[in-house]
């Protein structure tokens, strides 16, 4: 079982007190009557489920109930970082050369 | 090649079975090839043998990363069925299924195919209206299928716990009898094996790096940690890791990748006669020719290459176990492992071409790809040889994704997602 820190309650609490909600940083289209069938598509079914570093949203519904963002590599399961809704993504390609350091 | 036979049997014990022999050559890759497969699963390894067996195609090399057979082909719980709901499922598991039937004299090997009955469980009101809506699409669709009260499913398998004071007192079973188990390194092994005696070549250890293109963007072979192999034609069934592969080529795939756990029970004598799902409690069990309980456990939440997962799932697993067939409460588990299965957003598979000419791809088979090895080989292979999809598999496009003719099977998964 995974532990996950909350960046809200500030504290690490095991993974049966998350959901996962996916990958992270996928917008909502801002004019959605511009996009096309193929555009439609990619905003809600292509992920890029990467073997590497993620940036994931997770929601801590049995602590404060609130959505905060999290990097996680997805083949050791451990977390990079995790960091408040509507802040910027982190830069994935610097995190990864940092951990391969 | 030796074939397998009574008499040969016979011969080979006289000199105490030392001469058998490899089942299959080891050879190095050629510089070209007319299609190459990336992953030696089941899946890889059935489309290599109909190309060359149904399409004459034989000049084929099956590269996989790892040894064949080790990845989802050696994991998965060997449950083979068809009771889908949706026409387009329906008429790709069902003709995997007849395929099943005669599998093992079609290769000969035995992959001890056992049509012991696959049983799933009804718990809620819910649960009910949902199978039985089950039956009756099967039945229209001729795919065997029927509903049996609790006291019918006690008789099909005596361990089951009928009783009114557990959580979840079972209220009916859809059964499809001529479901069972197949033995699943041995379906990647026979496919093996007959493909390598229509001359495929299957290269292990030979890591996928890049898929390369030509000018005009179709493909022209691949990159590997043995080096370039041309070819036209390349077929992805890299199950888990088909996202990763497509990523070598510019595609995004509409794929997620979760590690799905299963484990199996120290050995007992034969007292579990069929297999037995249940999607609400969540437990699926059968046991095996060696006595283990097969048991398959969840997914987990999250995206992961990690081929383990949290014991919070199997532990969920085995506590729905031991209420439904209580004489299991005091075996003990041996072992549990995870696989990664590639789910899509509507749970049916992605058989077809890809945007990029001569890239295609079979994946997305989620939790309950095995059952379906056979007929998923046999239209891929039409598929590639053809350059148009099969009948069967013209539903399965990547395009529907686009147009939003999905084919949502999530309700007919044995596991709940």
């Amino acid at each position: 079982m995974l532990l996950i820190h909350c960046p809200w309650c500030g504290i690490e609490r095991p993974e049966i007190e998350f959901r996962c909600g996916g990958e992270a940083h996928i917008d909502r289209p801002g004019q959605p009557g511009d996009l096309d069938d193929r555009q439609w598509a990619d905003f809600l079914y292509m992920r890029s489920n990467p073997k590497g570093l993620l940036a994931e949203r997770w929601r801590h519904v049995h602590g404060c109930g609130r959505f905060f963002n999290a990097v996680r590599h997805t083949v050791s399961d451990s977390f990079v970082c995790v960091y408040k809704t509507g802040e910027p993504c982190p830069d994935l390609e610097a995190l990864a050369r940092e951990g391969a350091q | 090649m030796t074939r397998f036979s009574f008499w040969e049997l016979a011969r080979k014990a006289v000199n105490a079975h030392q001469d058998w022999g490899h089942q299959w050559r080891k050879p190095d890759p050629k510089p070209e090839y007319d299609v190459i497969i990336i992953g030696a699963g089941g899946h890889g390894l059935a489309t290599a043998y109909y190309l060359a067996k149904e399409h004459g195609v034989t000049n084929v090399a099956v590269l996989e990363k790892g040894w064949l057979g080790g990845g989802n082909t050696g994991r998965n719980t060997t449950i083979v069925r068809s009771n889908y709901l949706w026409e387009e499922s329906e008429g790709l598991y069902d003709q995997a299924m007849d395929l099943w039937q005669d599998l093992s004299q079609e290769l000969n090997y035995n992959i001890m195919y056992s049509a012991r009955g696959v049983m799933m469980l009804a718990h809620t009101v819910h649960d009910v209206q949902v199978f039985k809506r089950h039956v009756h699409a099967n039945r229209l669709a001729g795919v065997q299928n029927e509903w049996l009260t609790p006291e019918e499913a006690k008789a099909y398998c005596p361990p089951l716990n009928i009783g009114k004071n557990i959580r979840y007192p079972v209220m009916g079973a859809a059964l499809q009898r001529k479901a069972g188990v197949a033995r699943h390194d041995a379906v990647a092994w026979g496919y093996a094996r007959g493909a390598d005696q229509y001359g495929v070549d299957i290269i292990q250890n030979c890591a996928v790096t890049g898929i390369r293109r030509a000018a005009d963007g179709s493909v022209s072979g691949v990159e590997t940690s043995r080096g370039f192999i041309g070819a036209k034609k390349v077929g992805v069934v890299a199950a888990g890791h088909t996202s990763v592969v497509m990523d070598m080529a510019g595609v995004r795939m509409p794929l997620e990748s979760n590690p799905l756990q299963a484990l199996v029970s120290e050995p007992v004598k034969p007292c579990f006669p069929c297999v037995v799902m249940s999607n609400t409690v969540h437990a699926y069990l059968s046991q095996s020719d060696k006595g283990e309980l097969v048991i398959g456990a969840g997914t987990d939440q999250y995206v992961s290459y990690s081929q383990t997962g949290g014991l919070q799932i199997t532990t969920h697993t085995v506590d729905a176990i031991c209420e439904l067939f209580p004489m299991f409460r005091r075996m003990r588990m041996l072992r549990n492992w995870g696989g990664i299965v590639d789910v899509t957003p509507d749970r049916s598979p992605i058989i077809g071409k890809t945007p990029v000419p001569g890239l295609f791809v079979n994946c997305g088979w989620g939790t309950g790809g095995f059952k379906a090895t056979p007929g998923s080989g046999h239209v891929f292979a039409h598929t590639i040889a053809r350059d148009e999809p099969h009948r069967i598999n013209a539903p399965f496009t990547l395009d529907r994704f686009r147009t939003g003719r999905l084919i949502d099977e999530a309700a007919a998964a044995a596991v709940a997602h």
